[in-house]
């Protein structure tokens, strides 16, 4: 501190180690005094700023070791390229253009989590991302409406599940994949999610909604001996896939959490958002953020929490929501949503309630468990290897580090598709050598790949956790 | 509530990872938080002891038996030498597929700046290279792979004095990868012996290689490939290479990003899984609240205070983990376990005391190769690893600390970075076990 204050040069002539006294090297020494004035060298501006991301970049390449596209993809260079560098290009080159290799980005996310340094990866791939489908891709191209069809998954998914049983037949009926893959550019080789004849917000009305569950919660608080006022409330984000396809999994969140004495509302909600990020399409993704984050800042405001079942879900609200839109209550939304059996570990002793229950009957089984890639910048990639493996009546195997390969919609792209089996090549292998024959994931669409490489059954661990503790 | 364990560790680099083994072997159930993935992407994997001394003194025979010499706030010297030996025969045990643990001598591995380092353990895939091996060697590097430059490498090693000829050449990886193509991408093809595409015509990767190779070497019995030679089965890589070129294969370790690192990180993932410890990467410890002082007029004498819980901080909620025991494995001034600005230098999660000089002009030399006091800088402990205050004191009785975040050594010029990280975090972790009622 008092060399800071020193007016510059006067340190120089009492320090001991004075300066040009043994080496041909002397520093200048910085201005600290009062005479520094910094400058604003980027005036004000709207959008965000991501210079201090680029220039925390030390080019270790952490990023490009953990991407798997580049693994796989001889085209593709690498998040290091897409992130720090695209951005300082765009910066510096008035005319400059998003490489268009931005759209091969799954949007795994995985190098924000490889980076020692900080550097916002994934925010930098998703404004490029946008900027470039925003300005440079046609809009008149095949690749701009099947980007937008797969993106807006959920519009698609609604409309089916007026019609589930047309729906299953009509999307997996073998000639209108052919034509799909042929006129738009969506892959045959995949069977489409089934959808349910009834939805998940279908069966939480006819259950009786938020009055029910808070009655349930209340009886539960009793039984557990805890205050009947106590202040455990939830607003659950569905998503897409709990609602229209795998509707157990938010079935099996309602009644953990209500097992545990939590109130429940589901409040208006539209689609998380991750598709859209993923295919650039920001204008959509805002529209549905939008509808999100002010139903679910009204009602952290009434002191609840936000809780995903999907970690992609989880991820958008916690991370790209911020990052990405500057909408009214986004950080407090961010700061108070949490993945479901995340939130139970941290505010309920799950850990201790499994080691005295156990499992048989339907889920009895040993667990090929997969942690999808939104799920380890959570930290959530080994929760659910932590809570199962000394549960009685189950087994649970990691299988290891690999990315599933579909990130979403990635995997359902004709010329993306041998790119996404070949990624997920080493998940499968590792799937088949695990002693089980039944897949885990929290995510739906690292579930359909698990399925789709391996035809077992994929299962997420709130079903578990509800056989275990409240079946 | 907190989300809890006996034992937490917060760093996920080799010491946070020999914390958490050590800890777990003794039964306590640990936890590891590291607030990104593994740093052992950026490690050679070659696992150093002690190469030289602090005065510049080596390459030594003999680590161990210069360990009591060397000055006495080196954390050597606070574990003992017994401690890194049994440190190292964890190692051994956990990492069976490397060699060097036959003999307390140092290895000498070439690297891919031409240097030879000494260093007590190292990768099967790298056995056939050492430099103390008198066959002639071929060093070959592809076009492409900027970071692995065979003629130069020969060139530095030559001059470097090595008891061999060494030569190198570049080749056209087959396939015709593009210029900035990953490690991975080469570690890829390779392991899966995929099919690329060879002046028009379909072959597999490795016969292509090899008809390249093969057509550079001049009677060499060993031959050098930067370590790109696949991820989980090199040892398969090498081995069918060997056999057809009728020559021995190794690889020469790399700089970031390196594969023999990720492979190291795997191994001892495994050991971490297989122990039971729980592990999270992806968000950061932000802070920590000590356990409040009781009201009773004797507590203003008590010295000694604990550490109740750490905050892990995700995108912006703010998460306790408590534990019984804490080690602080966080790496230091470019790990960002030990931070420092244009005032001080400290330590940001728990602002345990790094001693420095007031004078910030007192922290480095003007010689860029010089004898940098920062490069010594990190928290000062007692004899049971726990960090101390400005005082002398113990700083909480229930926190230690393991690897670089600990001060009084210069691993990069010692070369002892992997020796002390493992000794100390084994230390630490035994310790913090103990520690566990």
């Amino acid at each position: 501190m008092s060399d800071a204050e020193s007016p510059p040069g006067v340190a120089d002539t009492d320090s001991p180690a004075g300066v040009g006294e043994s080496s041909g090297f002397e520093p200048e020494e910085p201005n600290t005094g009062e005479a520094f004035e910094p400058v604003d060298v980027f005036p004000d501006s709207d959008d965000f700023d991501l210079r201090p991301g680029a220039d925390s970049c030390y080019k270790c390449s952490a990023c490009d070791t953990s991407c798997p596209v580049a693994e796989v993809d001889d085209d593709f260079p690498g998040p290091k390229f897409q992130g720090p560098e695209q951005w300082r290009l765009k910066q510096s080159e008035d005319d400059y253009e998003v490489d268009d290799s931005v759209m091969d980005c799954s949007n795994c996310m995985r190098c924000d989590d490889a980076c020692p340094s900080g550097v916002p990866l994934s925010q930098m791939h998703n404004t490029a991302r946008g900027e470039y489908v925003s300005e440079q891709l046609s809009k008149r191209s095949v690749e701009y409406w099947r980007n937008r069809l797969l993106a807006n998954y959920r519009l698609s998914a609604s409309i089916a599940s007026k019609v589930p049983r047309l729906a299953n037949f009509a999307m997996n009926f073998g000639p209108a994949r052919w034509l799909m893959e042929k006129t738009i550019g969506v892959t045959k080789e995949r069977e489409f999610p089934e959808f349910e004849s009834e939805t998940f917000r279908e069966w939480w009305a006819r259950r009786g909604g938020a009055a029910a569950s808070r009655e349930r919660a209340r009886e539960s608080r009793q039984r557990r001996g805890e205050p009947a006022d106590a202040d455990k409330k939830v607003a659950y984000f569905h998503g897409c896939y709990s609602n229209y396809n795998s509707t157990s999994v938010g079935k099996s969140m309602v009644r953990v959490f209500e097992e545990f004495g939590y109130e429940i509302v589901v409040p208006e909600q539209k689609c998380s958002g991750t598709p859209m990020f993923a295919n650039g399409m920001l204008k959509d993704a805002r529209r549905h953020a939008e509808v999100n984050v002010s139903s679910m800042s009204d009602l952290i405001e009434q002191g609840y929490d936000a809780i995903a079942s999907c970690t992609s879900c989880s991820m958008a609200l916690r991370q790209e929501y911020p990052e990405l839109f500057d909408i009214d209550g986004i950080d407090e939304v961010a700061r108070h949503t949490f993945e479901s059996v995340e939130y139970l570990r941290i505010h309920e002793d799950l850990r201790g309630e499994l080691a005295s229950t156990e499992v048989d009957g339907e889920l009895a089984e040993e667990f090929a468990y997969h942690a999808p890639c939104h799920a380890r910048n959570q930290g959530l990639e080994r929760q659910a290897l932590e809570l199962f493996r000394e549960l009685d009546g189950v087994g649970i195997e990691d299988v290891g580090d690999s990315c599933s390969g579909i990130s979403g919609t990635y995997g359902w792209k004709k010329e993306k598709y041998e790119k996404s089996m070949e990624i997920g090549d080493e998940m499968f292998e590792h799937m088949e050598d695990a002693e089980g024959d039944v897949g885990m994931t929290e995510c739906p669409t690292c579930a359909s790949q698990m399925e789709h490489g391996t035809g077992y059954d994929i299962r997420h661990p709130l079903e578990l956790l509800s056989a275990a503790l409240v079946e | 509530m907190a989300i809890e364990s006996d034992v937490l560790v917060i760093g996920g680099g080799l010491a946070g990872y020999a914390s958490a083994l050590s800890a777990a072997r003794e039964g306590a159930h640990v936890r590891l938080v590291s607030y990104k993935q593994s740093t052992l992407q950026a490690a050679s994997g070659l696992v150093d002891v002690l190469g030289y001394t602090p005065d510049g003194e080596g390459p030594l025979v003999d680590p161990y038996s210069a360990i009591p010499d060397l000055p006495a706030e080196h954390p050597y010297r606070t574990v003992g030498v017994d401690t890194v030996r049994s440190a190292l025969s964890l190692f051994d045990e956990v990492v069976p597929s490397y060699h060097g643990g036959q003999t307390d001598a140092n290895a000498l591995v070439p690297t891919h700046g031409g240097t030879v380092k000494p260093t007590a353990r190292y990768p099967a895939s790298v056995r056939a290279g050492l430099a103390s091996d008198e066959r002639d060697a071929l060093l070959v590097g592809f076009d492409g792979l900027v970071d692995f430059d065979a003629t130069h490498v020969a060139a530095h090693l030559r001059s470097a004095g090595v008891p061999f000829g060494v030569r190198g050449v570049s080749i056209r990886f087959p396939g015709d990868l593009q210029a900035d193509a990953k490690v991975t991408r080469y570690a890829k093809l390779l392991e899966t012996n995929a099919t690329v595409t060879v002046d028009g015509r379909q072959r597999q990767v490795r016969d292509a290689l090899l008809d390249r190779v093969q057509s550079a070497l001049d009677g060499e019995s060993r031959v050098g490939f930067p370590a790109v030679l696949g991820d989980d089965d090199v040892i398969g890589v090498r081995d069918a290479l060997e056999d057809s070129l009728g020559a021995e294969v190794f690889e020469v370790p790399m700089g970031p990003p390196s594969l023999p690192g990720l492979r190291l990180e795997d191994d001892i993932f495994d050991a971490l899984d297989a122990a039971g410890v729980s592990i999270e990467t992806g968000n950061p410890v932000v802070d920590y609240e000590p356990v409040a002082e009781t009201t009773g007029e004797t507590s203003a004498t008590d010295e000694s205070s604990r550490v109740a819980h750490v905050v892990v901080e995700k995108n912006g909620a703010e998460v306790p983990y408590s534990a019984e025991e804490y080690v602080l494995a966080t790496g230091g001034l470019v790990g960002k376990g030990v931070e420092s600005d244009r005032e001080s230098v400290y330590e940001p999660i728990f602002d345990c005391h790094v001693p420095h000089p007031e004078d910030r002009y007192d922290w480095f030399d003007r010689a860029a190769f010089g004898d940098h006091p920062f490069a010594r800088f990190g928290v000062d402990t007692d004899d049971d690893l726990r960090p101390l205050d400005g005082d002398g004191s113990t700083e909480f009785e229930n926190l230690r600390a393991a690897g670089a975040v600990l001060g009084g050594y210069d691993f990069a010029a010692e070369k002892s970075g992997s020796g002390v990280s493992l000794a100390t975090g084994y230390a630490a972790g035994r310790a913090a076990a103990g520690g566990v009622a």
